[in-house]
C-alpha cells in the first residue's frame, strides 16, 4: 500500500510542474497592469514604473519564473498585492473555509443523493424512480447562486429561522483555537459546543445549496450502477441461492455499484472546491474560490499561481485517496493498478 | 445497511436543520454597546502609507490613527452633518499657529496623548510620520505634495511637544492637506523595531499591524471577513466615543446587506445601490433609513480625448453634450440619487461654486446642426467605453446615451473594462468616448481643474486636454491670495469647460449610506468612510 501511494506521489511531480509553468505565463498572458492598478487613484507615470519595480515585474519572465521558483522551493507563495498578506498565509485560513463549507455540502448529498439512487434502481418505473428524476433535474437546473438566495428569503428574511448570512459564525460567536482550520472539528476537539452550534448553524444554508446542486451526477450515477450491477449473474446467483432481498441489494450490489459513484464523488468534490465561487459570495464565506477570482481581476500575480497550485496538490492527493478507496471497496483492484 | 437506516439518516438531516434554527440568538447584551457595519468590501490594508492601500482601508486609518489637525462639523440645510472643509481644529495638536508671512505653521502637540501601547506622543513621532509620507512614494507622497510638503527637510521637532512645517511658498491647500487621511501619526518607536534595513519605514510590518494612537484600536483583522475595533478609553484628542466595539463585516452581496439591515440584525450599511436607496427613501414604512449627502467636488462625467478625431473639434463635443440624454438617465440609470448638472443658467456661470449646471441640455436637433458645421453631417462610428466596476450605474448610462447618440447618426459600440484594468485603460488616453468620474478631496474647483482639465495630463485628466489659456488660469488661482481675483480666475476657467466641453458633466453622486433609527450623529466625511466616533446608538 505505501508502496503505491510513494509511486503515486512521484508519478504526479511532472504534472505538478506543468501545472507551475503553466499558470505563470497564463497570469502573465493576462490584460491588465497590476502596477498601474496597485499605484492607487493618483498615479503618476513614475509612480507606477517604481511599483513595477518594487514588484519585480520589470524584469523578464524567465527572470521572474526564476525568482518564483526559488522563493517556492523556500516555501514562499509570495504576497498578495490586494490582501497584503502572504499567500500561504490566505489559503491556510481559506482553504479549511472552503473545505469545510464543500465537505459537508457533499455529505449532505450523498447521504440524499445515494438512498434516492438505490431506491430508484430497486424500484425502476415506480414513484420514487421518477421523483428521483425530477428532484435531480430540478436541483441541476438551479443555479446555485438561485437557490441559496431563495433559502436565505424564505428561511432568514421571512422565517427567520436560519441565521444571518454572514459567513462562517455569527458576528457575536468568535472562531474556535486554530487546529485544523475546520470549525466544526476545532470546537468539538477544544469541547465548546456553543461554536460548533454556531457554524453547524451557519454551514447548513450553504452546505444544502451545494448539495441541491450536486445531488445530480451522484444520484444518477448510483441508480445507473446499481441497475447495471443488479442484472449481473452473480446478483442472479445470489438471488437463485435464495438470500434475503436486503442482504442481496445492500451487501452484494451496492458494494460493487460504489466504484464508479466514488469515482464522479471524487470529481464532484474537486469541482465544487474552486467552483462555488457564487455560494461563497451569496453566504459571504471567506472561500478560497472567491479569493482566487478577485485575484483574477487585480491581476494579482502571487494569489492566482498560489491557488492553482493548491488545486493541483489537492487533486493528486485527492485522486490518491479515492485509489485507496477503491482498494478497499473492491479488493481485487490489485496493488499494481 | 438497511433502507430504514438510509431513511433515518436522511430525515435526521432535515431534522437537525430544524432544531437548530430553532435555538436561540445568544450574546444580547453586548449588541446595545456594539456597532455593526456591513461593507461590500473592507480594508486591503492597515497602513494608509502601503502600496495599493484601497479605499476601502481609509476607514480602519481614520478611527485608528490621528492627524495634527482636522475639520470641523457642520449641519447641512436638510438635517444631516457633514465635515466642514473651511473649519480647521486641533486633533493631537492642541494648537496650532500660523507665521505671519504664511510659510510655516507651528503645533503643540498634546502633553497626556499616548499611543496604544501607553508612551507618550512626541513631536519626534510626528516628524518621522510625516517624513514617511513624503518619502515612501505613490499615493502617501503624492497626496503630501498636493499641499506643497515634499521633503522631510520641510519638517522639523522643535523639542518634545512641538512640531514646526516650513513651506515654499503660502499655500491655501497645506493645512487642509495635513487633515486628510495620509498624515496619521504612528507611534515612530514602535515602527522602527519593526523595520530592517531593506525596508526602514516599517511597510512590510504595518500592512497587517497597528502602531496607532487613535480613538479605535484594532481588535481582530480577518481580511475578506471582518475588522473588528475597540475603543481606546485614554484617547486624549476629543470627546470620548460612545460606541465600545465596532465590527465591520463583508457582505459582498447588495441584497443580503439590504436583508440584514431589514430584519435589524446590522446597524450600519456603507454601500448601498442607488436603487435600494431610492426605494427606501420612497417606501413610508421605511424599516430604516438612509441619509445621502451630495459627495462633495466629484462629478460623473462623458469624457472625449481630444487628441483623437473626431473629438479635436469643439463642435462635435459640444454636439455630444446636446445629444446626451440627461434626464433620462438621471432618472433610470441612478434612480435620481445624484445631482443634475445639465440645465443651468443661460450664460453660465454665474458665480465661482464647483460643481455646478453646465447651460446644455438634450436637444438633437441643434446637436445635429453642430455636427454637420463640423463636418460631420452623418455622423461616425466610435466606442464607448465604461467601468464594469461600476457597472450598476455605468452600464444604463452608456446602453442610453448610446441610443441617443445613435439618433445624430453617431454609431457606437460599448467597451466594458473591467474595473482592475479601468484606470491603465485611461492612462492610456486613447478610449474615444467614456464614462468615469473623478472627485477631489480637498473642495476646491481650481484643486479639481488642477487633476481633471490641466495640461500637466495627469490620469484623471482622461481628455488628455490642453488648453494653455486655461492651465494659466488654473496656476494663477493655486496660490491667489485676492478673493475677488480668485473668482474670476475661478469663473473664467468653469467658462472655458463649458465653452470647450472636453467632458460633459452627468450628476454629481450622492452617497448613501442605511442605518437603523436609533443610529444619531452619522457625519459625512471627504473621504467617504464611516467615521466612528461620532455616532451614537440610542
Amino acid at each position: 500500500m505505501l508502496l503505491l501511494i510513494g509511486k503515486r506521489l512521484l508519478s504526479a511531480i511532472p504534472s505538478v510542474i506543468g501545472v507551475l509553468v503553466v499558470t505563470f505565463l497564463l497570469t502573465r498572458a493576462l490584460p491588465g497592469d497590476p502596477a498601474a492598478y496597485f499605484a492607487g487613484p493618483a498615479a503618476t507615470p513614475q509612480a507606477i514604473a517604481e511599483i513595477r519595480k518594487s514588484l519585480g515585474l520589470d524584469k523578464s519572465l524567465p527572470e521572474q519564473f526564476v525568482v518564483y521558483v526559488k522563493d517556492l522551493a523556500r516555501g514562499d507563495l509570495g504576497n498578495s498585492i490586494a490582501t497584503g498578506r502572504p499567500v500561504l498565509e490566505e489559503v491556510r485560513s481559506r482553504l479549511p473555509a472552503s473545505l469545510e463549507l464543500t465537505l459537508l455540502g457533499l455529505v449532505v448529498s450523498v447521504g440524499i443523493a445515494v438512498p434516492l439512487g438505490v431506491l430508484a434502481a430497486t424500484r425502476p418505473g415506480s414513484w420514487i424512480d421518477h421523483s428521483c428524476r425530477v428532484i435531480t433535474t430540478a436541483g441541476v437546473s438551479l443555479p446555485a447562486f438561485f437557490t441559496g438566495l431563495l433559502l436565505i428569503y424564505v428561511l432568514y428574511y421571512l422565517l427567520g429561522w436560519a441565521p444571518a448570512p454572514l459567513g462562517r459564525l455569527d458576528i457575536f460567536n468568535s472562531a474556535p483555537r486554530d487546529i485544523t482550520g475546520l470549525y466544526l472539528v476545532d470546537s468539538l476537539l477544544v469541547g465548546d459546543l456553543e461554536t460548533f452550534w454556531a457554524a453547524l448553524k451557519q454551514l447548513l444554508l450553504p452546505a444544502f445549496t451545494l448539495a441541491v446542486f450536486t445531488l445530480a451526477p451522484i444520484a444518477r450515477m448510483t441508480r445507473a450502477s446499481m441497475l447495471e450491477v443488479l442484472s449481473s449473474d452473480f446478483i442472479r446467483t445470489a438471488r437463485a441461492s435464495g438470500l434475503s432481498p436486503g442482504k442481496v441489494v445492500y451487501a452484494y450490489a451496492f458494494r460493487n455499484a460504489m466504484l464508479p459513484v466514488v469515482t464522479t464523488l471524487g470529481m464532484v468534490f474537486s469541482f465544487l472546491l474552486g467552483a462555488n465561487v457564487l455560494v461563497e459570495k451569496v453566504f459571504s464565506w471567506p472561500g478560497i474560490g472567491t479569493f482566487a477570482i478577485e485575484a483574477l481581476i487585480a491581476s494579482d500575480y502571487a494569489p492566482i499561481q498560489g491557488f492553482v497550485l493548491t488545486m493541483a496538490l489537492m487533486y493528486v492527493l485527492l485522486n490518491l485517496a479515492i485509489d485507496v478507496l477503491y482498494i478497499v471497496i473492491d479488493p481485487r483492484v490489485g496493488f499494481e493498478a | 445497511m438497511q433502507r430504514r437506516a438510509f431513511l433515518l439518516a436522511s430525515s435526521i438531516v432535515t431534522a437537525t436543520g430544524l432544531l437548530l434554527a430553532a435555538a436561540a440568538p445568544a450574546a444580547a447584551q453586548s449588541r446595545q454597546e456594539t456597532l455593526v457595519v456591513l461593507v461590500e468590501n473592507g480594508p486591503n490594508s492597515l497602513d494608509i502609507h502601503g502600496v495599493g492601500t484601497s479605499f476601502r482601508s481609509y476607514v480602519a486609518a481614520w478611527n485608528m490613527y490621528d492627524r495634527l489637525i482636522t475639520f470641523g462639523r457642520k449641519t447641512l440645510p436638510d438635517g444631516t452633518l457633514s465635515y466642514d472643509y473651511s473649519k480647521i481644529e486641533p486633533e493631537l495638536a492642541e494648537s496650532f499657529t500660523a507665521a505671519p508671512d504664511g510659510k510655516s505653521f507651528t503645533f503643540k502637540i498634546r502633553r497626556d496623548a499616548k499611543f496604544h501601547d501607553g508612551s507618550p506622543v512626541t513631536a519626534h513621532d510626528v516628524k518621522w510620520s510625516y517624513d514617511r509620507a513624503v518619502s515612501v512614494g505613490g499615493f502617501p507622497t503624492f497626496q503630501m505634495a498636493a499641499g506643497s510638503l515634499t521633503k522631510p527637510e520641510q519638517f522639523t521637532a522643535v523639542d518634545d511637544y512641538t512640531f514646526r512645517v516650513d513651506l515654499p511658498k503660502p499655500d491655501k491647500l497645506a493645512l487642509p492637506d495635513m487633515a486628510v487621511v495620509v498624515p496619521a501619526i504612528f507611534n515612530s518607536k514602535l515602527a522602527k523595531k519593526n523595520a530592517t534595513e531593506k525596508d526602514p519605514w516599517a511597510m512590510e510590518w504595518m500592512k497587517t499591524n497597528s502602531a496607532a494612537g487613535g480613538a479605535y484600536k484594532l481588535e481582530k483583522w480577518a481580511p475578506g471577513q471582518e475588522t473588528v475595533l475597540v475603543r481606546n478609553d485614554d484617547w486624549k484628542s476629543g470627546p470620548l466615543p460612545k460606541i465600545k466595539r465596532v465590527i465591520m463585516r463583508e457582505v459582498p452581496s447588495a441584497g443580503n446587506r439590504r436583508a440584514l439591515m431589514e430584519r435589524g440584525d446590522a446597524d450600519i450599511s456603507v454601500d448601498m445601490p442607488q436603487k435600494d436607496a431610492a426605494e427606501l427613501l420612497a417606501g413610508k414604512d421605511g424599516k430604516y433609513k438612509v441619509v445621502g449627502v451630495p459627495i462633495e467636488n466629484s462629478l460623473k462625467y462623458i469624457g472625449m480625448v481630444t487628441t483623437m478625431k473626431p473629438f479635436d473639434d469643439a463642435r462635435v463635443r459640444q454636439a455630444i453634450a446636446y445629444a446626451t440624454p440627461f434626464d433620462q438617465i438621471y432618472k433610470t440609470a441612478i434612480y435620481g440619487r445624484g445631482i443634475p448638472m445639465s440645465d443651468g443658467p443661460a450664460g453660465a456661470p454665474k458665480d465661482a461654486s464647483w460643481p455646478q449646471p453646465f447651460p446644455v441640455s438634450t436637444d438633437l436637433e441643434k446637436a445635429k446642426k453642430l455636427l454637420a458645421e463640423a463636418g460631420y453631417p452623418n455622423g461616425f462610428e466610435t466606442t464607448i467605453s465604461i467601468d464594469l466596476g461600476d457597472a450598476t450605474a455605468s452600464e444604463p448610462e452608456a446602453v442610453l446615451l448610446q441610443q441617443s447618440l445613435a439618433q445624430i447618426g453617431i454609431k457606437t459600440t460599448i467597451e466594458k473594462i473591467p474595473g482592475a484594468n479601468f484606470r491603465s485603460a485611461m492612462l492610456q488616453k486613447n478610449r474615444p468616448l467614456h464614462i468615469a468620474s473623478f472627485g477631489g478631496w480637498l473642495n476646491f474647483p481650481d484643486y479639481y481643474f488642477f487633476w481633471g482639465y490641466h495640461g500637466q495630463n495627469a490620469v484623471f485628466n482622461t481628455m488628455s486636454y490642453k488648453n494653455e489659456k486655461m492651465d494659466a488660469l488654473i496656476d494663477a488661482s493655486r496660490y491667489e491670495a485676492d478673493p475677488a481675483k480668485y473668482k474670476e480666475q475661478v469663473m473664467g476657467f468653469i467658462k472655458m469647460s463649458i465653452d470647450e466641453m472636453p467632458r460633459v458633466p452627468l450628476y454629481q453622486q450622492i452617497l448613501d449610506v442605511g442605518m437603523q433609527k436609533n443610529i444619531k450623529g452619522y457625519t459625512y466625511w471627504f473621504h467617504r468612510q464611516l467615521d466612528v466616533r461620532q455616532i451614537e446608538k440610542l
